[in-house]
Formats: C-alpha cells, sequence, structure tokens
C-alpha cells in the first residue's frame, strides 16, 4: 500500500515537474525570449557564479576550520615531524595557487559578462607572460621536488644497525607477527611449510628460526626513542602496513618481502594522556584491497618505554616457535613432505 | 564516393536528387545500426556511453549509501539485488564489487570510449572539412567491439559469484585467485576479455583518428590552424595508440597466470589452505604494465575535455583563445610527460626508492603544462563578452575542478607526502575532482554545444542551467571533504571504517556526502529528459547557433552523409578570430577568405589578401 503510494506521489511529482517545464517553455516563446542570443538569465547565471564562489568559498573555510582538528592525526614518529610540516607547506603553496586562481575565474567571468554593444578584446597572445607563468611554476615545482628528495631519502635510507627487528605478515584477513629473539635474526620462511600450527611457515631446521617466538594475535609491541624496522611480507595476496600516528605505509607483497623503519616517539600511555583518551590504542590497517574482510585487517601497536619492551621480549622469548610447537612437530613433518613438491627459494 | 556524387550534382534540380536518393538508399540498418557515417557512430558512443554512465552512477549511489548508512539496513534492496544485500545489509564482497566496476565503467566505458568516441568521431571530420572518417568501416568495427565488450561485462554484472572485485586495477595476486575473492572467479575472466575486446576497439577507432587527421584535413587547413578540439582528439589517439597494447598483453599475462598455470605475477603464496606451485613472478611487474597504461588513461580521459573546454570559452567568451600555440605546446608536454610517469601510483609498492624519486621528479614537471592551460583558459575569459550557456558554465566549472583537483596532485605525486596519503581517500578526492568530475563537466560541455549539429535541435537551456548547478555544487559537497578524511587516513576501498578508532570519526561527514551523491545522481535525470525530449521536440536549431567559427557550423542544420552538400569549405584562417577589430561581426568563420575581410586584417594578414 505504501509502495503505491510512494510511486503515485512520484508520478505526480514527474507530471508536475514536466508542467511546469512545459509552462516555462511557452512563455519563453511568448515573450519571444527564446529568440535572442543572449537573455536575461546571462546576468543571474553571471550572479549565481559569483555566489557561489562566495557561498561555497565560505563553507569550504568554515568546514575545514571546523574539521581540522579530527584531520590531523596525533604525530607519534621522528620522520612524520618532518613529513607534516612539509605536507602543511605544500598545502600552503597549492592553496595560494587555488586562491588566486579562483578568484581571478570567478570574478572574471562575473565581470565581462555579456554587454549589448560591446565587444570582446582581441588578445590572442603575449609572450612575455606566458613565460613569466611558465618559469614560476616550474621554479616552485622544482622547490618542491628537492625538499621531497631530500625526506623522501632520508625515510627510505637503510635501517640502523641497532634497530629492532619486527616481521609483519599480512594475510587474509589479519596480520602476525613474528620477533627474531636473542639472535636478532629471523629464521627462515617457505610457503610451502605453512599448515595450520605453522602459520608463518617457519623452517624449523635453520638456526635462526629456533628463537624466533611470535607476538600476541591482536598486538605487537615496539619500544619507545629506538629505530624499529618493520620487515613486511605477505602469504597471499598484495596487503599494505599502514600506521596511520607514524606516517608509515608499505604494501606487502607476496613473493616479494619490502621494510619500512622508523622511530617511534611516544608510548601509547603518553598518548592517552595526550589525546585524553585512556583508550587510545594505534591501530595498525590495511591499506591494499585484499578482499571480503579488507576493511577489518586491524591490528594494534603498543609503544612502550624501553625497560617495559625489555622485560616483556625477556619473558615472551621463552615462548618460542619451537617450544610452542614441540608437540606437533611430528605433524609438522608430515606436512613439509607432502607440500615439498612446490617449494621455493626462502623468502627471507 | 556519395560524397563525390552530391558534390558534382549539388546544383541540379530536385529531379536529379531524386534519382541521386534512390540510389543510395540506406535500408534502417545501414543508415542507423551497422552506419559507416561518422557521425551516426559518434552517436551511438554518445548513447552507449550515457547507458554506462547511468549503470556506474547507479552503483556508485549503492556504494555510498553503504558508506554514508553503515548501521541502516537496506531491506528495500532486496528484491533488487537478492542475495547481495542479505537482511539489508550489504555483503562486503558485493561492496568490493561496486566499486571495482563503478571504476572500470566509469574510466574505461564512459569517459574513454563515451568521450572520445563521442566527440572524436563526430568533430574530427566536421571540423577538418573531411567527408568522412579514413576508414569508414573500421570506424563502425570500433563501435562494434565496443558494444560487444560492452555486453560481456555487462553480463558479468549478473554472475553468481559477481562480476571482478579486486578494484579497477585488478592488481594480481587478489584478481588471479578465485580462492581469495569471488569476483575473480568467472566474472575476472569477464572483465578481461572484455577489456582485450575493448582495447581492440579503442587501437581501431585511435588509428582512424590519426589517419584522419593526418591525411584528410581540408584545403588551406594547416595543423598549425586546426581547433584546439582536433589537437586535442589526436593526441588521446596517440596516447591510445602507444598505452593501450601495454594493458592488452598485461590482461593476456594475467589470462595466462590464471587460466594456463604461468607465473608472470604470482609467487610463494598459500591461500585457502593450500600452497600453490606458482613461483617467481611478480605482483609489481603488473603494476607497472598497468600503470603504464593506467597513467596515460587519466590523459586519455582529461585531453579531449581539454580541447573541447578551449572551443567553449573562446567561442562563449567571444575571444580568440589565449595562447593557441602555448596550448598546443602545453597538451604536447602532457601527452610526452604523461608516459613516463606511471611508478607514481607505485611509491609504496616496494618498488626501488631511487625509481621513486625518479618519478617524484617527473610527475611534478607536469603540473608546469597543467598550470599554463589554467592561466591560459583564464586568459582567455578575461575582457571577454561572455554568453553564460549551459555548456559554457560547464566549461567554467571545468576550469575550477580542475584546478581544485590538479593542485592536491602536487602532494601526491610527492613520494615522501604520497607515504601517508597513498590509498586514503585523499586520492579518492583528488581524482574524482580532476578527472572524474572535471571530464564529466567538459563533456557536458560538449553535448550541451554540439547538441544542435548532432540533432538539430536545441537542449532547453533552463533545464540545463538547474542540471549545472545541482551537478557544480554536489560536485564539491560530495569531493571537497573527503580530503579531509584522506588527511586522517581513512582507507579506500572500506566497506566500513566502524571498526577501528582511529577512522571513526567523520560519520556525519559521510552521511553528508552519501546524500550529496543522491542528489546530484537524481539531478542527472534533469539531464537526460531535456536530452531525450529535445531530441524529437526541441527547438530547431540554426546553422551556426553560438556564432562560432569552426568548419562543422558551416554544414547544413542536418548535416547528411558526406557532410557539406557542396565542394568542401576551405580555410583561410586560424580558428579563433572573435571580436577581432575592424570586422563587421564578432566572429569570422575559418573559410572566410583574407580578401573578404580587408577592414579587419592584422598587418601580416594583409599578404593574404
Amino acid at each position: 500500500m505504501i509502495t503505491i503510494a510512494v510511486a503515485l506521489s512520484i508520478i505526480l511529482l514527474l507530471v508536475i515537474l514536466y508542467l511546469l517545464f512545459r509552462i516555462q517553455v511557452l512563455a519563453s516563446i511568448f515573450k519571444g525570449s527564446y529568440r535572442r542570443d543572449v537573455g536575461k538569465s546571462n546576468k543571474v547565471n553571471a550572479i549565481l557564479l559569483l555566489a557561489f564562489f562566495i557561498v561555497m568559498g565560505g563553507l569550504f573555510v568554515w568546514s575545514f576550520v571546523a574539521a581540522k582538528e579530527d584531520m590531523i592525526l596525533p604525530l607519534a614518529s621522528a620522520h612524520g615531524d618532518e613529513l607534516d610540516s612539509m605536507f602543511w607547506l605544500t598545502m600552503a603553496v597549492i592553496g595560494i595557487v587555488f586562491v588566486i586562481t579562483h578568484i581571478l575565474l570567478f570574478v572574471y567571468s562575473y565581470k565581462y559578462q555579456h554587454q549589448d554593444g560591446k565587444r570582446a578584446y582581441y588578445y590572442p597572445h603575449n609572450n612575455k607572460i606566458e613565460i613569466i607563468w611558465t618559469v614560476i611554476p616550474a621554479v616552485v615545482m622544482a622547490l618542491l621536488v628537492f625538499s621531497g628528495w631530500k625526506t623522501w631519502a632520508k625515510i627510505t635510507s637503510p635501517a640502523p644497525a641497532e634497530s629492532v627487528m619486527v616481521e609483519v605478515m599480512g594475510k587474509q584477513f589479519n596480520w602476525m607477527v613474528r620477533y627474531p629473539g636473542n639472535d636478532n635474526k629471523l629464521g627462515l620462511v617457505k610457503h610451502t611449510l605453512i599448515n595450520a600450527n605453522n602459520e608463518f611457515g617457519i623452517d624449523y631446521s635453520d638456526q635462526n628460526a629456533q628463537d624466533d617466538f611470535m607476538a600476541d594475535p591482536t598486538a605487537f609491541r615496539v619500544p619507545k626513542g629506538k629505530p624499529v624496522l618493520l620487515k613486511i611480507r605477505s602469504r597471499d595476496v598484495i596487503h599494505s602496513v599502514f600506521l596511520p600516528h607514524f606516517r608509515v605505509k608499505m604494501d606487502a607483497v607476496p613473493g616479494m618481502p619490502t621494510t619500512f623503519w622508523f622511530i617511534p616517539t611516544k608510548t601509547t600511555a603518553e598518548m592517552q594522556t595526550e589525546t585524553g583518551n585512556p583508550n587510545f590504542q594505534y591501530e595498525l590497517a590495511c591499506t591494499e584491497v585484499c578482499g571480503r574482510g579488507h576493511f577489518a585487517m586491524k591490528m594494534i601497536m603498543v609503544v612502550e618505554e624501553p625497560e617495559d619492551y625489555d622485560a616483556w621480549i625477556a619473558e615472551q622469548s621463552k615462548k618460542t616457535f619451537v617450544s610452542q610447537q614441540a608437540a606437533p612437530a611430528a605433524g609438522e613433518e608430515q606436512a613439509v613432505a607432502t607440500n615439498g613438491a612446490g617449494s621455493t627459494e626462502p623468502a627471507q | 564516393m556519395s560524397s563525390t556524387d552530391i558534390s558534382l550534382h549539388n546544383d541540379v534540380h530536385s529531379g536529379h536528387d531524386e534519382h541521386h536518393d534512390d540510389h543510395h538508399d540506406q535500408s534502417f540498418i545501414e543508415k542507423y545500426i551497422f552506419s559507416q557515417d561518422h557521425k551516426v557512430i559518434a552517436k551511438q558512443f554518445l548513447f552507449a556511453g550515457i547507458f554506462w554512465a547511468i549503470i556506474g552512477g547507479t552503483l556508485s549511489s549503492l556504494f555510498r549509501m553503504q558508506l554514508g548508512f553503515p548501521e541502516a539496513t537496506f531491506t528495500f534492496l532486496e528484491p533488487l539485488l537478492g542475495k547481495w544485500v542479505e537482511g539489508g545489509k550489504l555483503d562486503p564482497n558485493f561492496y568490493l564489487a561496486l566499486v571495482t566496476m563503478h571504476g572500470t565503467i566509469m574510466v574505461f566505458f564512459v569517459l574513454t570510449a563515451g568521450l572520445s568516441g563521442t566527440f572524436s568521431n563526430f568533430l574530427i571530420p566536421l571540423q577538418l572539412g573531411a567527408r568522412d572518417m579514413a576508414s569508414g568501416f573500421m570506424n563502425m568495427l570500433s563501435f562494434w567491439f565496443f558494444f560487444i565488450a560492452s555486453i560481456i561485462m555487462f553480463y558479468s554484472l549478473f554472475l553468481e559469484t559477481g562480476p571482478a572485485a579486486g578494484g579497477w586495477t585488478v592488481y594480481p595476486p587478489l584478481s588471479a585467485l578465485p580462492q581469495a575473492i569471488p569476483g575473480s572467479g568467472a566474472g575476472m575472466t569477464l572483465w578481461l576479455v572484455s577489456m582485450a575486446i575493448f582495447i581492440v576497439s579503442q587501437l581501431l577507432g585511435g588509428v582512424n583518428y590519426i589517419t584522419t587527421v593526418i591525411n584528410l584535413r581540408t584545403r588551406g587547413m594547416s595543423m598549425a590552424k586546426m581547433p584546439l578540439t582536433i589537437w586535442a582528439f589526436f593526441l588521446t589517439a596517440v596516447l591510445g595508440l602507444l598505452a593501450f597494447p601495454v594493458l592488452f598483453s598485461a590482461a593476456l599475462l594475467l589470462i595466462f597466470d590464471r587460466s594456463f598455470g604461468t607465473s608472470f605475477f604470482l609467487s610463494d603464496i598459500y591461500v585457502a589452505g593450500e600452497a600453490l606451485t606458482h613461483t617467481g613472478g611478480s605482483p609489481i611487474l603488473f603494476q607497472h604494465l598497468f600503470w603504464f597504461l593506467g597513467h596515460p588513461e587519466v590523459y586519455i580521459v582529461i585531453l579531449p575535455t581539454f580541447g573541447i573546454v578551449s572551443e567553449v570559452i573562446s567561442t562563449c567568451a567571444r575571444k580568440p583563445i589565449f595562447g593557441y600555440r602555448a596550448m598546443i605546446g602545453s597538451m604536447l608536454g602532457i601527452a610526452l610527460l604523461s608516459f613516463v610517469v606511471w611508478a607514481h601510483h607505485m611509491f609504496v609498492s616496494g618498488m626501488n626508492p631511487f625509481l621513486g624519486s625518479v618519478f617524484m621528479f617527473l610527475t611534478l614537471i607536469i603540473a608546469v603544462p597543467s598550470a599554463v592551460k589554467v592561466f591560459n583558459w583564464i586568459a582567455t575569459i578575461w575582457r571577454g563578452n561572455i554568453n553564460f550557456t549551459p555548456a559554457m558554465l560547464y566549461s567554467i566549472a571545468f576550469v575550477s575542478l580542475f584546478i581544485s583537483g590538479g593542485v592536491t596532485g602536487i602532494i601526491l605525486g610527492n613520494s615522501a607526502l604520497d607515504i601517508q596519503l597513498h590509498d586514503t581517500y585523499f586520492v579518492v578526492a583528488h581524482f574524482h575532482l580532476v578527472m572524474g568530475s572535471a571530464a564529466f563537466f567538459g563533456m557536458f560541455a560538449g553535448v550541451y554545444h554540439w547538441f544542435p549539429k548532432m540533432f538539430g535541435r536545441m537542449m532547453d537551456e533552463k533545464l540545463g542551467y538547474v542540471h549545472f548547478w545541482i551537478t557544480f555544487i554536489c560536485a564539491y559537497l560530495i569531493f571537497m571533504p573527503m580530503h579531509y578524511m584522506g588527511i586522517a587516513g581513512f582507507p579506500r576501498r572500506y566497506y566500513t571504517w566502524t571498526g577501528f578508532d582511529t577512522f571513526s570519526t567523520f560519520l556525519d561527514m559521510n552521511s553528508f556526502i552519501t546524500i550529496a551523491a543522491i542528489v546530484v545522481f537524481v539531478g542527472q535525470f534533469i539531464f537526460l529528459f531535456n536530452f531525450f525530449y529535445s531530441i524529437f521536440r526541441g527547438r530547431r536549431a540554426t546553422e551556426n547557433p553560438w556564432k562560432s567559427n569552426t568548419l562543422e557550423w558551416t554544414t547544413p542544420v542536418n548535416p547528411g552523409h558526406g557532410n557539406w552538400p557542396g565542394p568542401l569549405p576551405v580555410v583561410y584562417r586560424w580558428p579563433y578570430d572573435y571580436s577581432k577589430p575592424g570586422a563587421q561581426e564578432d566572429f569570422i568563420p575559418q573559410n572566410v577568405p583574407f580578401s573578404q575581410t580587408a577592414s579587419s586584417n592584422l598587418p601580416h594578414e594583409r599578404d593574404f589578401e
């Protein structure tokens, strides 16, 4: 019943709109306005363009200011500082261009609307002006490129030797984190070794794998103030590690391990105080579409004071993969045998 | 052949004309379906483009409803979408299929085929003074290949496992593994087949456009006297011809990986409880191949509208386009550079950071010719005498959207800044403004402007204004706030953000965007009504309703087969002699010799008198 009522009212509305349209057409024929090249609506549109610029410009400024607090994520990494200031500097540069060009575009549109008896100014080109407005953007771009290069080179430089190494592995649809243990070396992995008891596909015959251990399924920890090297890989499709508060992003690519290193500058506890949110957590999100659960690939990264972190590590290193998996080790070897046909070079 | 006949017997009495008509009587099928007339093919592309735009727009409204109202249940969609909205909740796989197909349809089927197909076909022969395309038959094939590609892509929407769902960029391994997402099953197979056929269609069209521009210009129409539209279509066709084959190879290799067990893009994969035997492939290779097309592709989308907008602005401002040669130069520069910037889509893909530095440099250079174009458009408006036709309003709005979307490209092209913004809503906002909305606005400008020549009638101006203002306001209301979400890090292609505390802000803003998106979608029906109503009942057009200079306006109201009933027009001057001092009218068409305009000739033009 309601559907029919809705449908009827829509049809009625359309009929009314159509009638309005016809009346408008007939009125313009009656007035003869359709015979003029440039009618009254020209002036109306010129005013509307100017009004659009003022109203929408005002809305833009207002909404930008209002959203600014939500927009800017609190920052917790060393390189992020440089990125943020470069971002806002570039925003200022493009903001100036945006404002000037829009003022000219809309004000000229209004000012030079059609006037009877007037003729436009025949002005096909002016080499001097054209050279000037080619060179200025070129110089500005060059400056931006140079500052970008410097920062990019710094961020992508090799990680310091003393970095804390953490392996982040993406899979449909969660993240798993492995620590290298006391030797600070991650054991070899093979995708053919993966099974329900060995999600990472660790090759237990590798000496380096003996002291590797895993983080909680939902959270992993890193120390504050030390370089952290993320060894990123994927075991199925492409994922992407995104730590928004740390301005960190790097794809996790199957068959091609990637890395990203950064220095956390604030512990989770410090950030909880700073944001006034006692439940604040650093979240790791996936930013490369990876399937049904893409939107839910979340993991928490806890940043701790180095002492707390060391204590946690000492505790965790007892729970190595080897010790955890001692019992199902026999099943392990069987899996290796069955999947061995497609074995590949170690991914690491 | 027929065209020569027309020109020879033009002045013969009507009895002969009848004979002539009998001789060339075309069946309905020959005339309207398997037509080789460029004007009919252009309209076929236009209608197909409009059809696809409606589909693409509908898909976006669906996923915008999910994003704007993640808690709502859409039970009213169940009769239409069945199991994809079980219990009124959109299925996350369906959501991904929606965004994937929205992207594919809009980029390739609407803004490539619909845009170039319509305006290159319609305007190249008409503005060059040619009877038709170099090869009418290839031109016809181009449309029908596109039609087959369309049918296959459309059919894939109705598959039980759904259409392709790995994003319009179809990165493997996701797109290669049906175990990873249902859309990578039959849906992806059809996507690849459809795209392969689509590429054939584009190449057939492109070869034709290029050949026509090079060979079929009328007497006097040197390259330096061509309207900017033709330059734009010409360069677009060159880009397509060089870039699409690379996508073809990528698609082919992906088909091999999917169906024949090769490992071009796959390596070390364990999925759905099984270790695959693929080894040694590189997913990054696919990204390089894809974006080698993908980046020129965004210029394939935007270049034709550069031409259309330049033409419309000059005509409606009654002023020569400022810096004609600089406009051509900047288009050449953009076309050239568009081939060496592709890897800026891959700064955080894991490729060598050194490559990132090179591509940042090349990417930011492209801002220079783009800026020159914008300045030239503004300078053209300056001291003009502007007639705000709907086409002109769309062109001015195009410049605005192109600036707004373009400037953020300077941020995204910076590899360091891209780390935070890559694959966030900042990117979505950027490209929807600069190539999505802007290209659509250019297309609307073209339709409103050339409608009289296409159908011999005028579109209703008032409806055009209403349509314009709804579309322009909503375009900004939708995409401006997306920048804010992007700066806050909201990732793309998320079914919902509510699982993350970091991304739980901006709920109201998302609802707001959705409402604006639905308003603008409904607003397009004003255009549709205006378009179809005017084809049949619009006011009859005159030959040259906008008092324009280019050659298409010298044809009859309804140009027949062969375009000009008499001999082909001869060109004497550039196409932008508007408001020339001393001239009687404020426009001098290209086919008016200097000898007839002694009062307005400039010193260097006296020699041609």
